[in-house]
């Protein structure tokens, strides 16, 4: 408060919005409990934690403000704009449940201050300053409500779960990929070789690893020649469309570019970006993609630097939601069983924000609104990290079958080699689809389902042997706030 | 070679009885079945031939295995596929696909390697006479 403010305060009387000095954020109009947010608004949903002695209101006032048109003091130049529309007003807190000193902070912002098909611009506005704002601990995105005025604003996936089943030929069973082991130091030769035997072997597809670009033992256009000549040769001696993932993750877009327009005249189905490249290289990637009938795999490299602590960060379930209007076809959405950070309920939210045209809210799958995607194309999910063909079951029960299925070590790893690792994850999943479809609960009987087809095809006998135990029990750390008690990876 | 496109080719070839389950799972569905045959299955061979029109509204399997057997009679010696088209908005396309029938002797794919520059090949696949 400052001086003039503070004898106003004094003398009882009511001081001028715009006197020149500093105001709180509730009073400059940031805080309106009783605004009806409209249709057309943008919505979200941030986990405010202040500093000790601030009040939560004027925090989460300070929130909308500072993410919208506010400064630290009163500006004239307001009363040049219908600033009152401008402003971005939270009208909602609640307290977190069970989390003294935290609360979820509802702000609505108008359509008006973003840029039409810009997720930098969204992103600029929404995670910009406001992150590093002092008088908060820590603060979280949680969710967002995007109109549909907004959405059909974007691409979306260049090509979509529908269209994508189509070109590649695959109906009724999850798709099954490996990502090629080890991540770094095969030559192109070498690294051919895996993807021919993978896809061989029974895979749909292979995937480069994130952080394989191009480096000193293996340059981009070595690995591309060897992978698709792989490719075309598991075609001829399968008679099935295959792929493999083509990392084209560069230093400058001119030479993504460059990479991509490679992987197509090469004939690659598909190509994939890391999601360290940015959201404008990504909505680039994505027009390119759309361009030149090219499926875009999205890697999810980098995100647990946000998404992973609860107090702090960007939820993934934003990052899923920018990533389907961005327009990528694929994004790795978790796993639940594997080896990488993912609660149940939360996957479930990820997953169902690719695959549905409407999410209703679902607080215990951490969804916070209703989410309307106006037939935007759907984002095909992608599991990895630590899964096997002994967890077929449990996969399909909980991802469903519009997903892949990506086994690197359960398929490079088997004891008989890359080809015969292939062949048991591809029998485990038909014989499981093949189950379920003829009505078997497959939860319950999972295991005899696969100890039975594993009698007809020794290379599954040999990974429900060597993969039996391996289990990634631990606790999640990003967990649903709306259960009693937080479900653990089972 | 065993060509091994769609939902069930990994594993040993369908019965009459394990066809009947899926095609009944299609009509739990409400997916129409569809029927086709081909002696050609290219991968890029989208469009083989259909035994009829898509069977929308049927409510038993029965008739569809009758179709498949008068398929069967006259196309014994090509491929054969059932699959479920699934008309909901947002989807309009195939949920499901499977062979369920296979020549005698299954032709193979050559593959056609076309040199260019920089060491690039373009690919194409030329399928093989069974003898």
């Amino acid at each position: 408060m400052n001086v003039i403010d503070k004898k106003a305060q004094a003398s009882g009387e009511k001081r001028s919005r715009y006197s020149a000095g500093v105001l709180e954020y509730r009073q400059m109009g940031y805080w309106d409990p009783d605004y009806q947010p409209k249709d057309t608004d943008i919505l979200a949903v941030f986990r405010v934690t202040p500093q000790e002695g601030v009040d939560p209101v004027e925090a989460a006032a300070a929130v909308a403000g500072e993410s919208s048109t506010a400064t630290w003091t009163v500006v004239w130049t307001d009363r040049l704009t219908a600033c009152d529309k401008y402003r971005a007003k939270c009208y909602r807190i609640d307290p977190v449940p069970n989390t003294p000193g935290s609360w979820f902070a509802y702000i609505a912002y108008d359509l008006d201050l973003f840029e039409p098909g810009s997720i930098a611009n969204l992103a600029a506005s929404i995670i910009g300053n406001v992150f590093g704002f002092k008088p908060l601990k820590a603060l979280r995105l949680e969710d967002m409500r995007l109109p549909v005025g907004y959405v059909k604003t974007f691409q979306g996936p260049a090509t979509g779960i529908v269209v994508e089943r189509e070109r590649l030929d695959k109906f009724g069973r999850p798709l099954l990929g490996a990502t090629v082991k080890p991540k770094l130091g095969l030559s192109g030769r070498n690294y051919g070789r895996v993807v021919y035997e993978a896809l061989k072997g029974g895979l749909d597809s292979t995937k480069d690893d994130e952080n394989i670009n191009s480096q000193p033992f293996m340059h981009w256009r070595d690995r591309y020649l060897y992978c698709m000549e792989a490719v075309a040769k598991a075609e001829a001696a399968t008679g099935e469309v295959k792929g493999t993932y083509l990392n084209v993750t560069a230093a400058t877009m001119e030479d993504m570019y460059e990479r991509a327009e490679f992987a197509k005249d090469l004939g690659s189905v598909i190509i994939m970006i890391d999601l360290v490249i940015g959201y404008t290289a990504i909505q680039s990637m994505a027009k390119w993609a759309r361009k030149n009938d090219m499926i875009l795999h999205l890697h999810r490299a980098g995100h647990s630097t946000y998404t992973r602590q609860k107090s702090h960060g960007v939820s993934f379930r934003v990052i899923t939601k920018w990533m389907r209007l961005a327009g990528v076809d694929h994004i790795h959405a978790g796993t639940v069983v594997g080896k990488l950070e993912g609660d149940p309920n939360m996957t479930r939210g990820y997953y169902d924000l690719c695959r549905e045209d409407f999410n209703p809210m679902r607080l215990e799958h951490g969804l916070f609104f209703d989410q309307h995607w106006a037939s935007l194309n759907k984002v095909m999910p992608v599991a990895s990290g630590g899964i096997h063909a002994g967890q077929m079951h449990q996969l399909l029960d909980m991802l469903g079958e519009d997903c892949v299925l990506q086994f690197g070590g359960g398929t490079i790893g088997h004891p008989a080699g890359i080809a015969a690792g292939a062949t048991a994850n591809r029998v485990a999943l038909e014989a499981m689809i093949f189950a379920r479809n003829a009505g078997r609960d497959i939860m319950r009987e999972g295991e005899d389902i696969l100890e039975a087809a594993a009698k007809k095809c020794l290379p599954l006998r040999q990974a429900l042997e060597t993969w039996k135990d391996v289990t990634f029990d631990y606790a999640s750390t990003d967990t649903p706030d709306f259960l009693p008690t937080a479900t653990a990876a089972e | 070679m065993r060509n091994t496109q769609g939902c069930f080719s990994f594993l040993p070839d369908l019965s009459d009885d394990e066809i009947r389950t899926q095609v009944q799972y299609c009509i739990e569905k409400g997916w129409a079945v569809n029927i086709e045959f081909t002696e050609d299955a290219h991968p890029r061979n989208t469009f083989w031939e259909m035994w009829g029109l898509p069977m929308f509204d049927i409510k038993d399997a029965a008739a569809v295995m009758l179709e498949l057997d008068s398929c069967r009679k006259v196309h014994a010696d090509d491929y054969i596929r059932v699959s479920g088209f699934d008309s909901t908005h947002g989807w309009e396309s195939l949920r499901i696909s499977f062979i369920v029938n296979r020549p005698k002797k299954e032709p193979r794919f050559r593959l056609q390697r076309t040199e260019g520059a920089g060491r690039t090949v373009r690919y194409s696949l030329e399928t093989e006479p069974a003898d």
